[in-house]
């Protein structure tokens, strides 16, 4: 009865019909470039995060020089699987050549990428592999172990100079023990010179140099309060991994309220501009940087030359998927650990 | 509100069996007095945690749980005042989070001076509380699918408006920060955003208990067809309680960006079952009309006492989470029991 009274009462009905459509066509016509080549998709997690706002950038870019139509989706939150399969759908209906995937489920896309793959398209999971890594053409990505090695051999050349114990925290993802979250983790400690137990899993460590573990979801208010109690636990801490830069700039401002904020070193990875400024400014004392944008023209490239003449993507030597590397940040550098400064940091940063 | 578990037995309870009557008791002392529950649950938590650590009861980490619950529970005020109309919002985080960009995008990208950033934040905050409002009240739609839109609408607008990145406090004006600045009193260290929530919870149950405007918000929620016979004109009350829940989110955004000395359009994920849950332990039924806010105050404390302790104690992260969801599942049920008590 309600409905039926709204409709008689007012033009509410058509007026929103209207701007549902006017919406609708903006955002379909949004995305496809300007060239008649062929089409290439691009599936990221979401639409909000800005290493994919900037993966996006990159995979426009380089349609627009190749000569390819570029169609992007994304998933609406971390983990959104369906939202993928529904994207994978619409490019095999839309006869495209292929389509780069950041995979939200990297198991539950399987099947989906599967069909895809017999309809003769080139697929790429860009930045996260699929579960199993060749259900997918091809993996470009950053190795995180690496990622998570190169600012633990920083970390612990630093320390070595400074001749200090370490007392590690941990600033984790979440409790779900995604691959990138663990080889970041089990990267670091590898790095600073620490026996991972089982190096699929977090926290099997028995390590007197680790103080302890705790998540943050990735963002600044779960870093604060995960560094609080961290610090709760062991005020003598005086070395923070995290998980990215955002969790990093929580931690920070937990360290200045409990006035440690000198004494304590923070590592984080991602290289975003925020991050990069910060380890200028001396809250993060070293950071990995990724490339999004160098994986999505990179990965942009393989689909148009496949496109043309068939030819498949290459793996880096003596590792199964394409390295697109990651870089070492950081305005106080270590013997022996090669690193680039925050000045080039912010040339060649992200977000 | 009675207390008649003081008061001798009434005839009729003499009909109960004898071994019923200390859970009979029991019943009616939290019918009469919802907060006495949850503020059971957090002096066990308490005492237990300080066993369990002898860092846990100090100044200094006491102090902490309240910074760190200090956002959700500004937050969580909002909800209680929904709730207790027997409404839900699920656009809290986005309100909040929504609020706080616009705040600082006011003040850096456009140039305002602090104070009127701060102010037009606030009053956007309440604009979109007062679309929630509008939409319940005149368009007729259940709380829950109003919110649930509006949720989708904010977050998606962040991101818009955010470009999806960070702004440093430190290009923002002082008083965006200001909220984070502490005060040392003996060993706690209480920051001005916990004062501006004890001075909210205050105002609220004031307002609450000693209003026509309090009377109205229960009396909507537990029976919204007959408030409207007994001449509460409802839908104004219902507007008022979205509008000011509104407020109160960008309030909890002005804390937010104090507390991270940032303003991040990838916070807040977790606010608005976390606001929920706060209500929920807090003793404030889901269906309306019973509860109030001392009891929501207690709520999150006791999710933030649980984190932090279960932290010092070295329980892994999976566990606290089941903690905190063991504990909604009780205070629910509790809740249900309550709600059955013979009078």
């Amino acid at each position: 009865m309600r409905q039926s009274m709204l409709i008689k009462r007012g033009r509410l009905g058509p007026a929103l019909l209207a701007v549902t459509l006017i919406v609708g066509t903006a955002a379909c016509g949004g995305d496809s470039g300007s060239g008649d080549g062929a089409i290439v998709g691009l599936i990221t997690k979401t639409d909000t995060n800005p290493f994919f706002v900037k993966m996006k950038e990159g995979a426009q870019q380089a349609a627009n020089s190749a000569g390819v139509k570029l169609q992007s989706f994304a998933g609406k939150q971390d983990g959104d699987n369906e939202a993928q399969v529904q994207a994978i759908e619409s490019l095999i209906s839309a006869g495209a050549k292929g389509f780069l995937i950041t995979p939200n489920d990297s198991k539950a896309i399987v099947p989906s990428i599967d069909k895809a793959r017999q309809q003769g398209m080139l697929v790429i999971a860009l930045d996260t592999p699929t579960d199993p890594a060749n259900a997918a053409d091809a993996t470009f990505a950053t190795d995180n172990y690496q990622a998570g090695k190169l600012v633990g051999q920083w970390a612990k050349a630093k320390f070595e100079k400074d001749g200090k114990q370490a007392k590690i925290a941990l600033l984790d993802l979440n409790a779900n023990q995604v691959s990138v979250d663990v080889k970041r983790d089990q990267g670091f400690l590898d790095g600073f010179g620490i026996p991972v137990g089982d190096p699929n899993k977090i926290g099997d460590e028995n390590d007197p140099r680790i103080s302890g573990h705790d998540v943050t979801d990735g963002a600044e208010d779960g870093g604060r309060t995960a560094m609080e109690n961290l610090l709760q636990k062991d005020p003598s801490i005086n070395l923070v991994y995290t998980i990215n830069e955002p969790a990093a700039a929580g931690a920070y401002q937990a360290l200045k309220a409990a006035g440690k904020d000198k004494d304590v070193t923070i590592v984080s990875i991602d290289g975003g501009c925020p991050g990069v400024d910060n380890v200028k400014a001396g809250v993060i004392g070293a950071t990995s940087m990724q490339f999004p944008l160098k994986m999505a023209s990179l990965g942009i490239d393989a689909i148009s030359a496949f496109a043309k003449d068939g030819t498949k993507p290459q793996v880096t030597a003596g590792k199964d998927f394409v390295d697109t590397g990651a870089t070492l940040i950081t305005d106080q550098p270590q013997t022996g650990v090669e690193a680039k400064d925050s000045a080039w940091g912010k040339e060649n940063c992200w977000g | 509100m009675t207390t008649t578990a003081t008061k001798e037995p009434s005839p009729q309870e003499f009909d109960v069996r004898r071994n019923d009557s200390l859970g009979l008791r029991l019943q009616h002392l939290l019918h009469g007095n919802p907060t006495l529950g949850p503020l059971a649950v957090l002096i066990v938590a308490i005492i237990a945690f300080s066993i369990a650590n002898q860092r846990f009861f100090s100044a200094a980490n006491l102090s902490l749980v309240l910074a760190q619950v200090t956002v959700i529970a500004v937050l969580a005020l909002g909800q209680t005042l929904i709730i207790l109309t027997a409404g839900i919002d699920l656009s809290v985080g986005a309100v909040a989070v929504f609020s706080s960009i616009l705040m600082a995008s006011f003040a850096t990208k456009i140039g305002v001076p602090g104070l009127l950033a701060l102010i037009l934040g606030l009053i956007c905050g309440t604009a979109m509380g007062a679309l929630n409002g509008f939409l319940v009240t005149r368009i007729k739609l259940p709380p829950f699918i109003v919110t649930l839109g509006t949720l989708s609408i904010f977050f998606s607008l962040n991101a818009v408006v955010s470009n999806s990145e960070t702004i440093r406090g430190s290009d923002m004006p002082g008083i965006m920060t200001w909220t984070g600045t502490t005060i040392p009193i003996g060993g706690f260290r209480l920051t001005y955003g916990s004062i501006i929530m004890l001075l909210l919870f205050a105002f609220f149950f004031y307002a609450l208990g000693s209003t026509a405007w309090g009377k109205h918000v229960y009396a909507t929620g537990d029976d919204i067809e007959s408030a409207r016979l007994a001449g509460i004109r409802t839908n104004r009350v219902l507007f008022s309680v979205y509008t000011v829940a509104g407020l109160l989110y960008a309030v909890g955004a002005w804390i937010l960006i104090g507390r991270l000395a940032s303003a991040s359009p990838n916070v807040g994920v977790d606010y608005n079952l976390d606001s929920i849950t706060a209500v929920v332990l807090g003793g404030t039924s889901l269906f309306g009309g019973r509860g109030g806010v001392l009891g929501t105050l207690i709520g999150a404390l006791i999710v933030g006492v649980f984190r932090n302790g279960l932290q010092l104690a070295g329980v892994e992260v999976v566990w606290q989470g089941f903690a905190i969801g063991l504990l909604v599942l009780v205070a629910v049920s509790l809740d249900q029991w309550i709600r059955k008590v013979k009078t």
